[in-house]
């Protein structure tokens, strides 16, 4: 690698270590004018420790950068449960078109019917898709549609002066981790639901949890096996025959678009992944968009606003309204409009057959792909599966001492994106892949070959894994250090060289002080 | 992988040594090793009590966060404090210097009901 490679640019080189006194990005012109009063003296200080940089070598420093990165504009992206599929250029060009991107958000209604509309529409193609009519699209993300959800239903098991009694809210074991966490967070206590050995719920274990005390359901589904519930429709039935309410986490909605809807199965609220399913650019951390869709029994709850819709159907007038019992705001303003649009414009783009394709696709190359890498990974769950295959490297682990951890870092270097790894917690050594529609046969195949390659790599090179990454930017990193004792703050060279100094060190959370 | 013949086990992985009425109580070899490289643990302070089964504590790896369950009941004594700077002794000494928290037993009956080392085993090997 020569000096100027990447291993030679981050890391150790920061635009701190780049800086030099007095170099400027833009030089600020003289003002001669009247000069406005300092700050009181205790906000300033003497050194902020800024870099100081040209302007060319800071363009050149993140330029650098932003192609180190890897996203789904530079291969495939397998990451299970994520959907990280290819996002068409159009949903771009539509969001930053000037009408929407310079749009205030305290405009007041009036002045923005154009975006309400879309919005509006928006509400009623998501109402259509999930069978859910009442839409609320505020909520940030899909964590945060699924606390809007749960919410919503324990306003109603309280408006039913049920709420001393309902505390408790079933989660499959195969749920995603934030299903728990949002009953939680919500107020209820969890109740887990074991999976039987087809990776559906354990139909036993289930039926003895039923009982007056059960606030909700919540279930994902497909789960994060990649496995339809079987019997959903059953299962929603005996819920709402003890009182409770189903919710559905439509995270995985990839694998049912245009051919199955919630409603229909009798859920009665369930929260959308608009930047998963519907094609907008996410992934570390965001933005995202969450909408929350119910039944007209329930949309009286739905958080604030939605976009109501009156006047002629030749001369529409577009408003924000706060439902009559809304549990409040999610978000300021309408929430993220950009994400909203781009989410619109997919699904203008590709119509009902086009949306009813994708989910086609996205099992067939998820199957696909099970099918090629079968018999080189374990499959401890060996039937067709929806959008996404679990694999475990358990094999690879007993036989030659390869864990999943050096399977994913291989991947790294075969020029992929690694699957998600060690979840779902019920898999040991998992490896979730979830190719999406946007993979192209040849791309499919691609993938498999490289896991077969790793496969065979494992029994008989096993060193190569262990050393993974070798071709990265940054090779293997010491994962567990960095948890242990973490440096939190950048220092300057010299000053405990990377280390917080001893007296501005962060208080380290220790065992029990969370308790 | 070693599983001490004094100890006794539960099928959730965690290990009981019992004296004179209290219990030292930790993670298995084999919990230890699934859990690879622990960066965290959150225990309880001396003082709490806990039923048989409960949720004590939170185990965290770099690959995964687990809850810690209550082979037996009883009032916690004492919690490993080295841990909070070290969790890394659960992976060196899971048995040992990776202990998690003594208790004084509410019921000494209840150690009945856990398995002696060739069970446990035994259940790995069936997994």
């Amino acid at each position: 690698m020569n000096a100027n490679g990447p291993q030679q640019d981050i890391g150790a080189n920061l635009t701190f270590d780049r800086s030099r006194p007095g170099r400027r990005g833009v030089e600020v012109s003289r003002w001669d004018g009247e000069r406005a009063e300092s700050p009181p003296s205790h906000l300033l200080r003497d050194n902020v420790n800024l870099p100081e940089l040209s302007q060319g070598e800071l363009v050149r420093y993140y330029t650098r950068l932003s192609t180190l990165n890897f996203g789904v504009d530079s291969g495939s992206y397998p990451l299970g449960s994520c959907t990280m599929k290819y996002n068409p250029k159009v949903n771009d060009l539509v969001a930053n078109s000037p009408g929407f991107s310079n749009m205030h958000p305290l405009a007041a209604d009036e002045n923005v019917q154009g975006t309400l509309g879309i919005l509006y529409d928006l509400q009623e193609a998501l109402g259509n898709i999930t069978g859910l009519p009442a839409v609320g699209l505020a909520s940030a993300a899909g964590a945060q549609g699924e606390f809007a959800g749960m919410l919503m239903i324990k306003r109603a098991i309280e408006a039913r002066g049920e709420l001393d009694r309902r505390r408790r809210v079933l989660v499959p074991d195969s749920a995603h981790g934030t299903n728990p966490a949002t009953a939680a967070m919500v107020g209820f206590t969890v109740t887990e639901i074991p999976s039987g050995p087809d990776g559906c719920m354990d139909p036993e274990a289930f039926e003895r949890e039923l009982d007056d005390t059960v606030a909700a359901l919540m279930i994902t589904l497909p789960s994060t096996l990649g496995l339809w519930e079987k019997g959903i429709e059953d299962v929603v039935k005996k819920v709402h025959n003890v009182g409770g309410y189903v919710y559905g986490d439509g995270a995985n909605l990839n694998a049912i678009l245009g051919r199955i809807r919630f409603g229909d199965l009798g859920f009665d609220v369930c929260h959308l992944n608009l930047h998963k399913t519907f094609s907008t650019p996410h992934g570390g951390g965001g933005p995202g968009a969450g909408p929350v869709c119910t039944t007209n029994e329930l949309a009286h709850y739905l958080p604030a606003p939605v976009i109501t819709r009156s006047g002629s159907a030749e001369e529409p007038s577009y408003a924000l309204e706060r439902p009559s019992q809304s549990i409040g705001r999610m978000q300021q303003f309408h929430g993220n409009v950009g994400v909203l649009i781009r989410a619109y414009t997919y699904i203008r783009t590709l119509g009902f057959g086009g949306l009813r394709e994708t989910s086609g696709t996205a099992v067939l190359n998820a199957n696909y792909l099970r099918t090629l890498v079968e018999g080189h990974y374990a499959l401890p769950y060996p039937s067709r599966v929806m959008h996404e295959v679990v694999f475990s490297g358990s094999r690879q682990k007993r036989d030659h001492g390869i864990r999943t951890y050096d399977i994913a870092k291989r991947i790294i270097d075969m020029g992929f994106h690694p699957p998600t790894v060690y979840f779902p917690l019920i898999v040991a050594e998992a490896l979730m892949m979830e190719p999406t529609e946007t993979e192209s046969r040849e791309g499919v195949e691609a993938f498999a070959e490289a896991l077969i390659a790793i496969a065979e790599e494992a029994a008989n090179e096993p060193g190569l894994l262990h050393e993974a990454p070798t071709t990265a930017p940054i090779g293997r990193l010491d994962e567990a250090t960095a948890a242990r004792r973490p440096v939190l703050r950048w220092q300057p060279a010299g000053e405990g060289a990377g280390q917080p100094p001893a007296e501005k060190a962060p208080e380290k959370d220790t065992a029990g002080a969370r308790a | 992988m070693e599983f001490p013949e004094e100890l006794r086990y539960t099928p959730k992985d965690e290990w009981v040594r019992q004296q004179d009425g209290e219990a030292d109580i930790g993670i298995t070899d084999y919990a230890q090793d699934e859990l690879s490289d622990i960066v965290f643990v959150d225990l309880p302070e001396p003082g709490a009590s806990f039923a048989k089964g409960d949720a004590f504590g939170v185990i965290e790896s770099v690959k995964a966060v687990s809850d810690l369950y209550m082979p037996v009941g009883g009032e916690v004594l004492a919690r490993n404090e080295r841990l909070a700077e070290e969790p890394e002794l659960v992976n060196e000494s899971p048995y040992g210097d990776g202990w998690l928290i003594r208790v004084r037993l509410a019921d000494p009956t209840e150690l009945d009901d856990l398995l002696n080392a060739a069970d446990y085993q035994a259940q790995l090997s069936s997994d």
